[in-house]
């Protein structure tokens, strides 16, 4: 059934009665020619690239919970290509022209809202650094633009201005091209779009173990029973050292929680997305009116998802300081995603040390923006055995030559 | 909030450590030691969902390095030793 203003008009006249589910949930088969591990907005989004640009017929996707209930069901939403090294440009710009005509890809409605994101420069040093930043990323053909404070102040009235602001504003700088997408809607529209071109996406299928022989992939072992493929494909985030504990390898990768938490809902009072460098803090008002917000990492290497106070009162007072106005909003939730985080903070994508196992991993705190360009990258990978372009100096191997994409110091924020 | 038993002061709160990676050994000779195993040393991690064990620092409090091995999905203290 194909979405429209039509089809809803219809529907809506008719009861809502005759809508169609949007995938199957099929039983899982004995063999496919492409296993992807990981029903996030990654793994589908791999599934359905492997289907449509390079025509693998038979492709599963295994998801050990349900779909998007990882961290694309956790994030917060931001959308955005404001990176510092050409080659991370190349990649998260690539995900940004992908979601700008996402919707009508997929027909389904991704409220993609390129709102523009803004960074806050809070000292004179920040804002030479963002001089810099804004001039490597022009030079890579990124629409950012840098502020002074009072460019700044039009779009952000209720941000503290005042004399004695622990945290002065000095000016910043704006991706007009930045914004936030419906995290939820991504996933859908990805299984429902690799759904309709054949993809099996099974649901409660847990990957056990590795069926490795000769140092080459043979199949997955899961917990509705062993599956012989062709190639496999690891999208699985923050259980990514997990998952390659189990095929017999190491990645120089360690897994955080990243908490974020929304307010009641409001009218509208923050009209682009705020960041603030100093502080790791970033909010955004959702469609629904809630403050979402977040910062950095906590502090050491958890699997659980829910952060720890201390961060969570950091994260909390960085927003407060900046924007004092949101002090008599109440939390409504608060939570955290595991993010596995590489040394340079740049994914890692393309072959494993597993002859036809692919990585799509390492995508950190920034995940959710990528979400077309992992799928994209993977299913190349695992179509052709080789690296994209774009893909190629996101190797494993980058860890051994020493070639690192260092966006931890490049773009001085984690997000 | 975690209560950490720092092995020289007690218990205290999360916030007066520091976290400072999984223990590893460097290889050496140093001129005989290959690109793979610099890579292991440096940069390759367990990153294990459940013991995991961890270098920790008393940063605020007695200045102390020490080994604690913490369960990363329950954040339990399993053992804390001194180095």
């Amino acid at each position: 059934m194909r979405y429209s203003a039509f089809s809803l008009l219809r529907q809506g006249l008719a009861g809502h009665a005759g809508w169609q589910q949007a995938w199957r949930s099929p039983p899982l088969q004995p063999r496919y020619d492409a296993v992807v591990v990981g029903g996030g907005g990654h793994g589908l989004a791999a599934a359905y690239y492997l289907a449509r640009v390079h025509g693998v017929r038979r492709v599963a996707v295994l998801e050990r919970g349900w779909l998007g209930g990882g961290n694309t069901g956790r994030n917060t939403t931001i959308v955005r290509s404001n990176y510092f090294f050409p080659e991370s440009v190349a990649l998260y710009d690539f995900a940004l022209r992908q979601y700008e005509q996402l919707s009508e890809e997929l027909n389904f409605n991704i409220m993609l809202s390129q709102r523009g994101m803004l960074c806050l420069g809070h000292s004179e040093h920040d804002m030479e650094m963002m001089a810099r930043a804004v001039n490597a990323m022009q030079i890579n053909g990124i629409d950012t633009e840098l502020l002074d404070a009072a460019q700044v102040r039009a779009e952000l009235p209720l941000a503290n201005f005042t004399a004695d602001a622990r945290y002065p504003i000095h000016g910043g700088f704006v991706q007009r091209r930045g914004g936030i997408a419906r995290h939820d809607a991504v996933a859908w529209g990805y299984a429902r779009a690799a759904d309709a071109l054949g993809v099996d996406i099974v649901q409660n299928c847990e990957v056990l173990d590795f069926i490795i022989t000769g140092g080459r992939i043979a199949g997955v072992r899961t917990s509705r029973g062993d599956v012989a493929a062709g190639a496999v494909g690891l999208s699985p985030s923050g259980h990514s050292g997990v998952l390659a504990a189990k095929a017999g390898f190491r990645l120089p990768i360690t897994s955080y929680a990243l908490q974020a938490m929304v307010s009641e809902p409001v009218k509208p009072v923050l009209h682009m997305v705020a960041m603030s460098w100093a502080t790791g803090m970033y909010v955004s008002q959702s469609d629904k009116g809630e403050l979402v917000f977040g910062a950095g990492l906590d502090l050491y290497p958890s699997y659980a998802q829910r952060g720890n106070l201390p961060t969570t009162q950091a994260i909390v007072a960085a927003m407060l300081e900046i924007f004092p106005a949101f002090r008599r909003l109440k939390m409504l939730r608060q939570w955290a995603g595991i993010v596995d985080v590489p040394w340079d903070y740049s994914p890692i994508l393309g072959p494993s040390p597993v002859a036809n196992l692919y990585l799509n991993c390492g995508w950190g705190t920034g995940g959710f923006k990528a979400t077309p360009a992992g799928g994209y990258f993977l299913a190349h990978a695992m179509a052709t055995g080789r690296h994209h372009p774009i893909s190629a100096p996101f190797d494993l191997g980058r860890f051994s030559t020493g070639a690192l994409i260092d966006e931890a110091a490049g773009a001085g924020i984690a997000h | 909030m975690l209560l950490i038993e720092c092995p020289w002061c007690g218990a205290r709160d999360e916030p007066e450590f520091t976290y400072g990676g999984e223990p590893a050994v460097r290889p050496g000779p140093a001129t005989e030691v290959g690109d793979a195993e610099w890579t292991g040393y440096l940069y390759l991690r367990g990153n294990e969902k459940g013991a995991h064990r961890e270098l920790w620092c008393h940063s605020a409090g007695c200045g102390q390095w020490f080994v604690m091995e913490r369960d990363t999905v329950t954040h339990a203290t399993i053992a804390v030793v001194r180095r």
